[in-house]
C-alpha cells in the first residue's frame, strides 16, 4: 500500500514538473533567440515605425545567414505601442517575462522610451534604444539605467553641428536677419531654443526678427508663410518635419518663398523628398539618412538593398535600427553571453565597423551614447540624390560643445 | 501679442493684401467643407462628424485621378463627384436608418466610418503622407498686387469656392429644389405630407455635402498634404464654423468661415502664439452675444 502511495506521487510529480519544464526544455532544443522590438507602428507615424521593423528584418536575415548570435538563430517579436507610455512600459515587460526575450530593441520616439527605460533598470535585461533623440535619456545620470543604451543621432549632438555649419552659413552669404517657423509643442519650442543659442553663440550678430508656430498637424500654413514673407528674414529655420514639412514647402513654393529667404531645416529626409513634387533647391538641410552620405560603397549597397525589398527609401530610423543590431552582434561575440550586465560591460566604449559612421565607425561612450555617427548638412536639388554638397559636422567641437552643455545641465 | 506688429501691418497696403489672401483661402476652403456640415444639419438635424472623411476621400481621388490622367481638372471632379456618389451611399445605407434617434447612435456611425476609411486609405494608399504637387500650369511666380502677394493659384481657388458660394446662395433662395430643401430645414413633416419624395431630396442634400467636402478636399490637394485622419482638423474648424454661422445657415457658414480667415491671417502677426486660442475666443464672444450664431434662427 505504502508503496503504491509513494509510487502514485512520484508519477504525479513527474508529471508535473515535465509540464512545467516542457515549454523551456522545447525552447532550449529549437534554440531560437528571441529579440523583442517595440515601436510605433499604428498611427500618423506608423511610417517610422514600420522603416525600424523592416530595418531589423534585413538584420534577421544577415545575422541568421552568419550563424545567428552564440550559435542561436535570432527571431524578433515586434509589438505595437502606439508611441503611448503607459503602453510601452507593459509591452517591454511582457516581452521579457511572457514571451521569453531575451534582447530588447526599443524603437520608440523619446516619449515612450523613457518609461522603457525604467522597465529595463527593473528587469536588468540589455536593452538599445534606437529612435530616441532626447538626450537627458543617457546624458542625465539619474536617468540613465546600467543596461540601456541609446544607438541613434541626439538632439544635442544636432543642434551643436546645425548650428556650427548654420553660422559659417550665415557668415559666408552675410544672413543676420533670421525667422522661426517650428511646431508649436515641446519638441519644436525647447530645440528651436537649443539650435538659436548655439548658433548665437557662434555667430552673435544673429537676430530673430520673426517667429511662427503653426500647430502640429495643421493643414494650411498659409497665414504663415505670407507672415514670414512680410518680415523680409533674410533666412528661415524651421523644424517642422514629415507631412507638415511637405505641406509647408509645397504652400510656401506657391509664394515663391524659396526666392526671398533661404529655409534652413535638420528635417528634409527621404520620405519628404519623395512626397514634394518640386522640391526647391538651396534648401540648407541636414542629413537623417541619405545613400550619399557617408559617400561609401557599403552605405549606397544597403540603401538600395532597402529599397529593392521593401519598394521605398529607409529613414532615419532605419540605419539606426541597423546599427544596433551591429553592436549587439559585437556585444555578444566579446561577452560570450547574453546577460545584461556582461552585455553592458562589452558595449562600454565599443567601437565598431559601419557603412553609417562619419569615418567608418561608430563608438559607444561610456555615457551609453553614440557618437561618430554620420551628420552632415549640405543643401537641397530637386532630383537625386537630393541633398549635394554635404559637409560633415566636426565631431570634435560636437563632443566640446556637449560636455558644455551637460555641465551646464549639472549632469556632469 | 505684439501690436506693434499687427498696426504696422494693417496700415501697410502690401500686408493688408497679403494677409487678407491668406485669410480668403483658408476661409473659403473652411467654407466649402462646413458648407456641407450646415446643410445637412440644417435639413436632416444630424451632425455628421464623419464629413472630414469626405474631405479626405476628395483629396486622395483627386490624388490618384492626377496620377492616372494628368489632369488636374479631371481630377478636381473626380474628388468632387466620387464624394457626392459616396454621401448618397452613407445617407442611404446608414445615416437613413438612424433618423430622429439618440443623437449618440448618430455619433457612433459617424465615427465608426471615420476610423474604417482612415484604415483602408492606410490600405489602399498606405500610411505616409502623400502630396500631389502643383499642377503644370499654376507652376508661375506669383502676382503682386499694391506690394502683397497673390499666389494665381489660389486666386482662382477663391474664384471657385466664391462661384460656388453664389450658385448655393442662389440655389437654394430662386430653384424649386432649394425651396424644398429650406421648407424641409423648417417643417420636414408638412414637407412630406405636401408630396415631396423626401428620400430623394435627403439623398440630394448628401450628395450636395458629400460633394463640397470632397471638392474641398480636391482643391487643396496641391498644397496640402494628403495624410490618414487629415480629415480630423478640418471638421473641427468646420464645426467651429457651422456654430459660429448659425446652425443650418449657409450665408452664415460663408462669413465666420471667411472670419475665421481673417483671424488667422492677421491674428498670426498680432498673436503669432495664440492664433488657435484666438479663434476660440471669438466663437465664445459671438456666442455671448448671440446664442443661435450669426445668422441661426432661435428655436
Amino acid at each position: 500500500m505504502v508503496s503504491r502511495k509513494i509510487g502514485r506521487r512520484g508519477v504525479l510529480a513527474t508529471g508535473a514538473a515535465g509540464l512545467v519544464a516542457a515549454p523551456w526544455v522545447a525552447g532550449a532544443q529549437a534554440k531560437t533567440l528571441r529579440i523583442g522590438m517595440q515601436s510605433i507602428i499604428s498611427g500618423p507615424i506608423a511610417l517610422l515605425g514600420t522603416s525600424s521593423r523592416n530595418a531589423l528584418m534585413m538584420e534577421q536575415d544577415r545575422i541568421n545567414a552568419a550563424g545567428g548570435f552564440l550559435g542561436r538563430p535570432i527571431e524578433f517579436v515586434f509589438r505595437d505601442s502606439k508611441g503611448q507610455p503607459q503602453e510601452a512600459a507593459r509591452v517591454a515587460r511582457e516581452l521579457v517575462n511572457s514571451t521569453g526575450c531575451e534582447l530588447l530593441v526599443d524603437a520608440e520616439a523619446s516619449s515612450a522610451s523613457f518609461a522603457v527605460q525604467e522597465v529595463v533598470r527593473d528587469l536588468g535585461v540589455a536593452c538599445l534604444h534606437t529612435n530616441s533623440e532626447t538626450s537627458s535619456l543617457t546624458a542625465d545620470p539619474k536617468i540613465r539605467a546600467p543596461t540601456a543604451f541609446r544607438v541613434a543621432r541626439q538632439g544635442v549632438h544636432d543642434a551643436v553641428a546645425g548650428s556650427l555649419y548654420l553660422a559659417d552659413f550665415a557668415t559666408a552669404k552675410k544672413l543676420n536677419k533670421w525667422a522661426t517657423c517650428s511646431p508649436d509643442y515641446a519638441y519644436g519650442r525647447d530645440t528651436t531654443a537649443q539650435y538659436l543659442q548655439f548658433l548665437k553663440q557662434f555667430k552673435p550678430d544673429v537676430e530673430v526678427i520673426t517667429e511662427a508656430w503653426p500647430k502640429l498637424g495643421q493643414p494650411d500654413f498659409t497665414e504663415v508663410i505670407t507672415k514670414l514673407i512680410q518680415a523680409k528674414p533674410q533666412a528661415l529655420f524651421s523644424l517642422l518635419y514629415a507631412g507638415d514639412l511637405s505641406a509647408f514647402v509645397n504652400q510656401a513654393s506657391v509664394y515663391a518663398l524659396f526666392s526671398q529667404m533661404t529655409m534652413a531645416t535638420p528635417n528634409v529626409d527621404y520620405p519628404v523628398m519623395a512626397a514634394i513634387k518640386q522640391l526647391p533647391a538651396g534648401i540648407q538641410s541636414a542629413t537623417r539618412y541619405v545613400e550619399t552620405f557617408p559617400d561609401v560603397p557599403e552605405n549606397k549597397a544597403w540603401g538600395q538593398a532597402y529599397l529593392k525589398r521593401w519598394n521605398e527609401r529607409p529613414t532615419n530610423w532605419s540605419w539606426q535600427n541597423t546599427v544596433a543590431m551591429q553592436f549587439y552582434e559585437e556585444a555578444i561575440k566579446k561577452a560570450n553571453s547574453l546577460d545584461g550586465k556582461a552585455l553592458a560591460a562589452a558595449l562600454t566604449g565599443m567601437k565598431i565597423k559601419t557603412p553609417f559612421g562619419a569615418d567608418g565607425t561608430i563608438t559607444m561612450r561610456e555615457d551609453h551614447t553614440t557618437v561618430g555617427y554620420a551628420l552632415g548638412w549640405g543643401q537641397t536639388t530637386p532630383k537625386e540624390p537630393f541633398i549635394i554638397d554635404i559637409k560633415p559636422a566636426d565631431w570634435g567641437k560636437i563632443v566640446e560643445m556637449e560636455t558644455e552643455w551637460k555641465k551646464q545641465q549639472k549632469y556632469i | 501679442m505684439d501690436f506693434e506688429a499687427l498696426a504696422a501691418c494693417l496700415t501697410t497696403a502690401a500686408c493688408v493684401v497679403t494677409q487678407t489672401t491668406s485669410g480668403l483661402i483658408v476661409g473659403m476652403l473652411l467654407f466649402l467643407v462646413a458648407a456641407g456640415v450646415t446643410l445637412i444639419f440644417g435639413v436632416l438635424k444630424v451632425v455628421n462628424f464623419a464629413h472630414g472623411t469626405f474631405y479626405m476621400l476628395g483629396g486622395y481621388v483627386a490624388y490618384s485621378t492626377l496620377n492616372v490622367t494628368g489632369s488636374y481638372t479631371v481630377a478636381v471632379l473626380a474628388g468632387a463627384l466620387a464624394m457626392a456618389a459616396f454621401g448618397v451611399v452613407f445617407e442611404r445605407a446608414l445615416i437613413s436608418r438612424v433618423y430622429g434617434s439618440n443623437v449618440l447612435m448618430q455619433l457612433l456611425i459617424c465615427y465608426a466610418v471615420v476610423l474604417i476609411f482612415d484604415d483602408l486609405v492606410k490600405i489602399v494608399w498606405g500610411p505616409e503622407f502623400h502630396a500631389m504637387g502643383m499642377p503644370p500650369a499654376f507652376q508661375v511666380p506669383p502676382l503682386f498686387i499694391a506690394g502683397g502677394v497673390v499666389p494665381p493659384f489660389y486666386a482662382v481657388l477663391i474664384a471657385i469656392a466664391a462661384l460656388i458660394a453664389i450658385v448655393l446662395g442662389l440655389g437654394l433662395s430662386r430653384t424649386r429644389l432649394g425651396k424644398t430643401v429650406r421648407a424641409a430645414a423648417i417643417n420636414p413633416q408638412m414637407v412630406s405630407a405636401l408630396g415631396v419624395n423626401t428620400t430623394l431630396l435627403f439623398a440630394i442634400v448628401f450628395a450636395i455635402g458629400g460633394g463640397l467636402a470632397g471638392l474641398a478636399g480636391a482643391l487643396a490637394a496641391p498644397v496640402r498634404s494628403l495624410s490618414p485622419g487629415m480629415g480630423f482638423s478640418i471638421l473641427i474648424e468646420s464645426f467651429i464654423v457651422t456654430v459660429i454661422g448659425g446652425m443650418g445657415s449657409i450665408a452664415g457658414a460663408l462669413v465666420s468661415a471667411l472670419l475665421i480667415g481673417m483671424v488667422r491671417g492677421f491674428g498670426t502677426i498680432g498673436f503669432p502664439k495664440f492664433t488657435d486660442g484666438l479663434i476660440y475666443i471669438v466663437m465664445i464672444a459671438i456666442l455671448l452675444t448671440r446664442p443661435q450664431g450669426l445668422f441661426g434662427r432661435r428655436q
